[in-house]
């Protein structure tokens, strides 16, 4: 009796929401549904219902099963919580990855100041250009949208996504690169409409945050494809990815990209931020080699600490990508690096971005080493570490330290067991 | 369909060589420098001077203002400086500001301190004035910054004691690394990170 009432009065109130229109429609629908459907299973239904929550119907959220999380990440030596108790870089869960995006709650983060994050009003957000241009202009975020815009995909990988014999997983060896689809305008089409002048061979790009971070970029890269991006995987950007504007520097280190980017300064020389003191080496080599990004690839499928149930056949799934253009080719190999077996892509290579490689692999159960390389269309190739040392003619060791960007092939060693382990360890 | 029309019986090479003049005129400098969009305002030269912090190491955007040591030295410990990163610079939690090394030690072997790797000691004081003090940054005065600017190229033997710094001097401190650091190369559009690099 109690129940036939309560669902009459249920299918009243949807009536009457259906009658004020859609979006209240929506909210009663769901409602009802947290009032009629049982979260024990069924025998129809073998699995218990998700509640009709108000964060369920506003942002979906993942299945409580999906437990794939973001890591802090002691990069570089430098505690993770810091001794301030700051977090100052965040790896992305790569073993979870499918495809090619990386979700914007996963995406990796690194910032000046740990977990220090400003929480900038969008409507009190402005960007401003000048320097070397005949005009100089400033734009709110909302003018900014304006503009003719551009989707691209794009990753964004730190200095420091280096492997080395310590780590285990690769969220700890390569987790420090994430691949986006980034919405914005092109700076060169903000350049034009402010009057860029022939004098302009840098700019400096620097953000609202506390310190103002800031980093030098060549012009030319800036006239060429870097972009002023309010939107990331259909949203706008997230606030530990810069929200409400950064710039995109495809291809270039992650820390190039400046977040909450509130000035582009149009400079005729080479400006020393704090950014680029970080980047001293003693030589031009070293520091030509920290700037793009070069061709790299790795096994996310299988890799350190994942378990194959025994023989038979596998997928090998990786990403590649390079600073440099897109991904040309992939190759994996099974057998130490002996044999290298062309893999295919699973989506069509782009300019600085990730491509997802696979390669079909029957595995006899003997014990065995994976590695992946690649190239890139402008005619780089990943190099192993023992060819980088011996370009820098000095002696390969177990922990050599690769100059500049590491982009150096990650082995996986497989045993007999199915247990795969970081193959430099 | 109109397109193909207007080309019809019409010289092949013509038809290829517009669209080529269209794109080199798009790509063209002189053609791009009218605004076509007309959106957003001009800024005031009041916003961009409070806002224009970028200092070169030329160092002409530098604003008027004298530090020394000595007032550097107070600064430290009344702007609490001396709470992160220790007594004259040494033994907080924050980043070391003196180097334990010897005087003998080559600056790349010692450890990685701004007021003393720096190839420019524009850049410590720029970084004073964007980034410091944790949680008050961009309050310090330019003469505040020129004090701790002085005060820590004193304790790595930078500069003299009693050196006042200012606008025109400050750009002009030898600093230890001298020349020994690599250029910034000439980047250029899709090419290999370093010529002769084999990867």
């Amino acid at each position: 009796m109690d129940s036939k009432r309560s669902s009459r009065r249920e299918l009243l109130k949807l009536g009457a929401a259906l009658a004020g229109g859609a979006t209240v429609a929506l909210r009663g629908t769901a409602q009802a549904q947290e009032h009629t459907h049982p979260t024990t299973p069924s025998p129809e239904n073998g699995s218990p219902m998700i509640h009709g929550s108000k964060e369920q119907i506003e942002y979906g959220q993942r299945s409580k099963y999906v437990t794939s999380v973001r890591m802090a990440h002691p990069m570089g030596g430098r505690a993770s919580p810091d001794v301030f108790g700051k977090v100052f870089h965040v790896a992305t869960p790569l073993q979870d990855s499918v495809g090619v995006i990386t979700p914007s709650s996963l995406h990796y983060v690194a910032t000046t100041r740990g977990s220090y994050l400003p929480d900038i009003d969008p409507k009190q957000h402005t960007l401003t250009l000048h320097g070397l241009v005949d005009r100089p202009l400033t734009l709110t975020v909302d003018e900014l949208k304006r503009f003719p815009s551009v989707t691209r995909l794009h990753f964004i990988e730190c200095a420091g996504n280096r492997h080395d014999g310590t780590q285990k997983t690769v969220q700890e060896t390569h987790g420090m690169t994430s691949c986006s689809e980034w919405t914005g305008v092109l700076l060169s089409t903000l350049l034009r409409e402010c009057g860029l002048k022939g004098t302009a061979k840098w700019f400096v790009a620097e953000g609202a945050e506390e310190v103002k971070g800031a980093s030098s970029i060549p012009i030319a890269k800036g006239m060429d494809d870097c972009l002023i991006a309010y939107g990331q995987n259909g949203e706008p950007l997230r606030p530990q990815q810069g929200f409400p504007v950064r710039i995109m520097v495809p291809g270039f280190e992650g820390i190039y990209h400046t977040k909450f980017l509130r000035r582009i300064k149009l400079v005729d020389r080479y400006y020393m931020n704090y950014n680029e003191f970080g980047h001293l080496r003693p030589e031009g080599k070293e520091l030509a080699l920290g700037e793009q990004i070069g061709p790299k690839s790795v096994i996310t499928y299988p890799s350190g600490t994942q378990q194959l149930p025994g023989a038979g056949f596998y997928e090998i799934s990786g990403l590649a990508w390079s600073g440099g253009g897109a991904v040309k080719t992939v190759e994996v190999s099974t057998d130490g690096g002996k044999k290298w077996n062309r893999a295919q892509f699973k989506n069509v290579p782009q300019r600085m971005a990730h491509v997802r490689f696979a390669y079909e692999w029957r595995w006899d159960g003997s014990e065995t080493e994976i590695l992946s390389r690649c190239t890139d269309d402008i005619g780089q190739r990943q190099p192993m570490r023992e060819e980088i040392a011996n370009w820098w003619k000095v002696p390969f060791e177990r922990n050599y330290r690769v100059p500049g960007l590491d982009n150096s092939v990650m082995p996986w060693k497989i045993a007999r067991d199915g247990s795969v382990t970081n193959g430099l360890a | 369909m109109g397109l193909r029309k207007m080309f019809e019986g019409r010289n092949p090479l013509k038809v290829v060589t517009i669209p080529l003049l269209l794109a080199s005129l798009v790509g063209s400098p002189a053609i791009a420098q009218s605004p076509t969009y007309g959106v957003g305002r001009t800024p005031t030269a009041e916003e961009l001077g409070r806002m224009d912090i970028a200092i070169s190491p030329t160092g002409e955007e530098l604003p008027p203002g004298t530090g020394t040591a000595k007032e550097g030295a107070q600064l430290y410990l009344q702007k609490g400086c001396i709470a992160c990163h220790g007594a004259e610079g040494l033994g907080g939690l924050a980043p070391a500001l003196q180097s334990k090394q010897g005087a003998d030690v080559n600056v790349w072997k010692k450890e990685r301190i701004l007021p003393l790797r720096s190839p420019y000691a524009t850049v410590v004081w720029d970084f004073i004035r964007r980034g410091m003090p944790l949680g008050l940054e961009g309050t310090l005065t330019p003469d505040e910054v020129y004090s701790l600017t002085a005060y820590l190229l004193v304790l790595n033997h930078v500069i003299p004691e009693d050196q006042v710094l200012d606008k025109e001097n400050l750009p002009t401190v030898k600093m230890p690394i001298g020349d020994e650091f690599g250029k910034p190369h000439e980047f250029k559009l899709n090419a290999p990170r370093l010529k002769g690099y084999p990867y």
